[in-house]
């Protein structure tokens, strides 16, 4: 004899309690990315977060919005042009000459009035020092959900997005969704998603907002800007090879052999977020969730016994090599070589090898 | 001028263990220390107060187990300390944490004096987000400077405030207005010790222990697990790599020419790429 059916059981607990939409929220559509620029330059992580926006729009069915607020001119253009290549199928444009530099008052109105009157599901900024100004005040305006540097970004089966970032300290990893509030918002760091292939395109439809505020209304005026020398930022992020070390080193003058090695590689080197703590190594030094995520073709951990908060911000290496005394370290779990032995003893020794290997002379031998 | 300093107790991060059967955090025994940044924002406050007078209030939210971050900061020297602790604000999110504090601030600025300058750290340790800074000056409507290196210039009589702060590609100097939330950079200033008086002084202080009703929260509803948008599906430790590392066997070789061959035999086209980034050297 057989049961009628009966509805699936909920499951126990809020994860699934108040996610359905009030009719109010059920207007919000579309995936939209803040396109950041500072001084007329767009930030890479802007690309990145459109190739993440394109598969969370595609996978719903919706469009994939670029937001580009700034002051108008050639570089807005620009900024405007480029999101199309990099998948956009609309621009929201907000162009002021009061929006010339950032600033939280104006930039908040901006974006909130736009999110307001267009209405998207789906909201993704970068994990920046703007992005992040901006996404909390932005949030707290909407009164919505914002999940701060995700390391992974999916549509559930019912459409939310699932919002995925490390937690307790970086030893765990969430999954987090928005429930019955929209825009869902979520910000992630630069170099966490990968580059999309940019395609050239036509500049498609723009939508212009006006920003509905002047010079006098924002309380906040910009004095100076100084710009960074460009030999003052290590360009870590974006480096082929990183060698890096953690508190298997010992001493802060172990630190130096890192450091030898990265010369000799033409390589970055970074470290792990104890020895940023320990105050041996500078904070822009540093790789993992809360430091630099890093790319290369080539990443030596040496010493680092790999928390998920160092593995997150170096998991996109093509190549892991890990040393460390330790043969149940973590970091055995993600990297794809790994040598159980003293990085202390190693590292001297691995400097010297690629130095023979490397030399012009060993070049010209291979060649030959 | 009276200055309202945001910390928050974490669990010292280094010492965090994750059970390795379970996969959950194992809390038991973790020592718990003042957020790294939040004593940044504390000593700039304290700074600030000793330069132009008046009073540095500490404020927290969290278990009562906190008040001991609570006592730290008036060893360091703050006027008096304020735990926010109440059932009700457990489970809390940026957006729900934002409007407990807010409400607190508040509450803090009638019973004690207006509140000019709302400190926070740049960020936490345990969640990282940045965001409840920016949520508790929205919800105050106070002017939001984060990312703050330097506290440049304070014309408390003019309601004014320069201060540098760090952006993407440098630093912009920003002059703006009292009452202001300031989320201050880490490694800005030096830390001071707490002095032998203060430490004897806290010992004997009374922390203000406020619950939800005693802030003056208008609405619980917006407060912890009921007031949160965003919900935790699920907490998950991240999958090994499908195939384990190969592990690199010198065998009688020296290890660093064995662990540079499996290099190279496993990325062929390294070689190459290495010649051309060593050649810049």
């Amino acid at each position: 004899m057989s049961q009628p059916p009966k509805p699936a059981a909920q499951p126990a607990g809020r994860a699934n309690a108040k996610k359905e939409l009030s009719e109010h929220f059920k207007q919000y559509k579309h995936v939209w990315v803040f396109i950041e620029q500072e001084r007329g330059h767009v930030h890479s992580v802007s690309w990145e977060l459109m190739g993440a926006g394109r598969k969370l729009a595609d996978k719903l069915g919706v469009e994939l919005a670029a937001v580009v607020i700034g002051a108008p001119g050639e570089s807005m253009r620009a900024a405007v042009a480029e999101s199309f290549c990099y998948g956009a199928d609309l621009a929201y444009i907000v162009a002021d000459e009061v929006l010339t530099d950032y600033r939280n008052e104006s930039y908040t109105k901006a974006l909130t009035d736009i999110v307001n009157t267009y209405k998207p599901e789906i909201l993704l900024l970068g994990a920046t020092t703007l992005g992040r100004d901006l996404a909390g005040a932005v949030a707290t305006t909407l009164l919505t959900g914002l999940t701060a540097d995700c390391t992974e970004l999916d549509v559930d089966t019912d459409g939310s997005l699932a919002a995925t970032r490390p937690t307790f300290g970086g030893s765990l990893l969430c999954t987090i969704y928005t429930l019955n509030f929209r825009p869902q918002m979520a910000t992630v760091r630069p170099r966490v998603m990968p580059m999309p292939e940019r395609v050239e395109k036509p500049v498609g439809r723009v939508i212009e907002h006006p920003l509905g505020m002047v010079e006098a209304d924002i309380v906040t005026k910009v004095l100076a800007f100084v710009p960074d020398r460009d030999k003052a930022q290590s360009n870590l992020a974006y480096a082929d090879i990183v060698v890096a070390g953690g508190l298997g080193l010992n001493s802060m003058e172990n630190f130096q052999l890192v450091r030898q090695l990265a010369a000799v590689l033409g390589a970055e080197y970074g470290c792990s977020r104890p020895l940023v703590q320990k105050g041996w190594v500078s904070s822009d030094r540093q790789i993992g969730q809360t430091g630099k995520t890093i790319r290369p073709k080539l990443y030596i951990a040496a010493g680092i016994s790999g928390a998920i908060q160092h593995r997150v911000g170096v998991d996109g290496a093509d190549l892991i090599v890990a040393i460390n005394t330790d043969k149940n370290a973590p970091i055995f779990d993600f990297a794809h070589l790994a040598i159980v032995t003293d990085a202390v003893r190693l590292l001297p020794a691995l400097t010297e090898a690629f130095r023979k290997r490397l030399s012009p002379h060993t070049r010209d031998r291979i060649a030959s | 001028m009276h200055i309202v300093v945001c910390i928050k107790q974490v669990p010292d991060s280094a010492q965090i263990r994750v059970h390795p059967v379970t996969n959950t955090i194992m809390r038991q025994g973790v020592p718990t220390i003042i957020n790294p940044y939040d004593l940044f924002a504390l000593e700039e406050a304290l700074r600030l107060r000793d330069k132009f007078g008046g009073e540095v209030t500490a404020l927290t939210m969290g278990p009562p187990s906190a008040e001991d971050s609570l006592r730290k900061a008036l060893t360091f020297g703050a006027n008096r300390a304020v735990l926010l602790t109440d059932r009700f604000f457990a489970g809390a999110d940026t957006l729900a944490t934002s409007y407990a504090l807010a409400a607190a601030v508040r509450k803090i600025g009638a019973t004690y004096g207006d509140v000019d300058i709302v400190f926070t750290g740049k960020q936490t340790i345990d969640g990282d987000t940045a965001q409840v800074g920016p949520g508790v000056g929205k919800r105050l409507d106070f002017m939001q400077l984060t990312y703050v290196s330097k506290v440049v210039a304070l014309d408390l009589a003019g309601r004014c405030i320069d201060v540098e702060r760090r952006s993407e590609g440098g630093v912009q100097v920003l002059r703006s207005r009292l009452p202001c939330l300031i989320t201050m950079l880490e490694g800005t200033n030096e830390v001071r010790r707490g002095t032998m008086v203060n430490a004897l002084s806290a010992a004997r202080a009374t922390v203000v222990k406020w619950s939800a009703q005693d802030a003056g929260v208008e609405d619980i509803s917006k407060c912890g697990l009921r007031g949160s948008p965003t919900v935790v599906k699920r907490v998950f430790a991240p999958t090994p790599r499908a195939e384990k590392a190969a592990l690199v066997e010198p065998a009688g070789r020296p290890p660093a020419d064995a662990l540079i061959d499996e290099i190279f035999k496993l990325r062929p086209k390294l070689e190459a790429d290495m010649f051309e980034l060593a050649r810049g050297f």
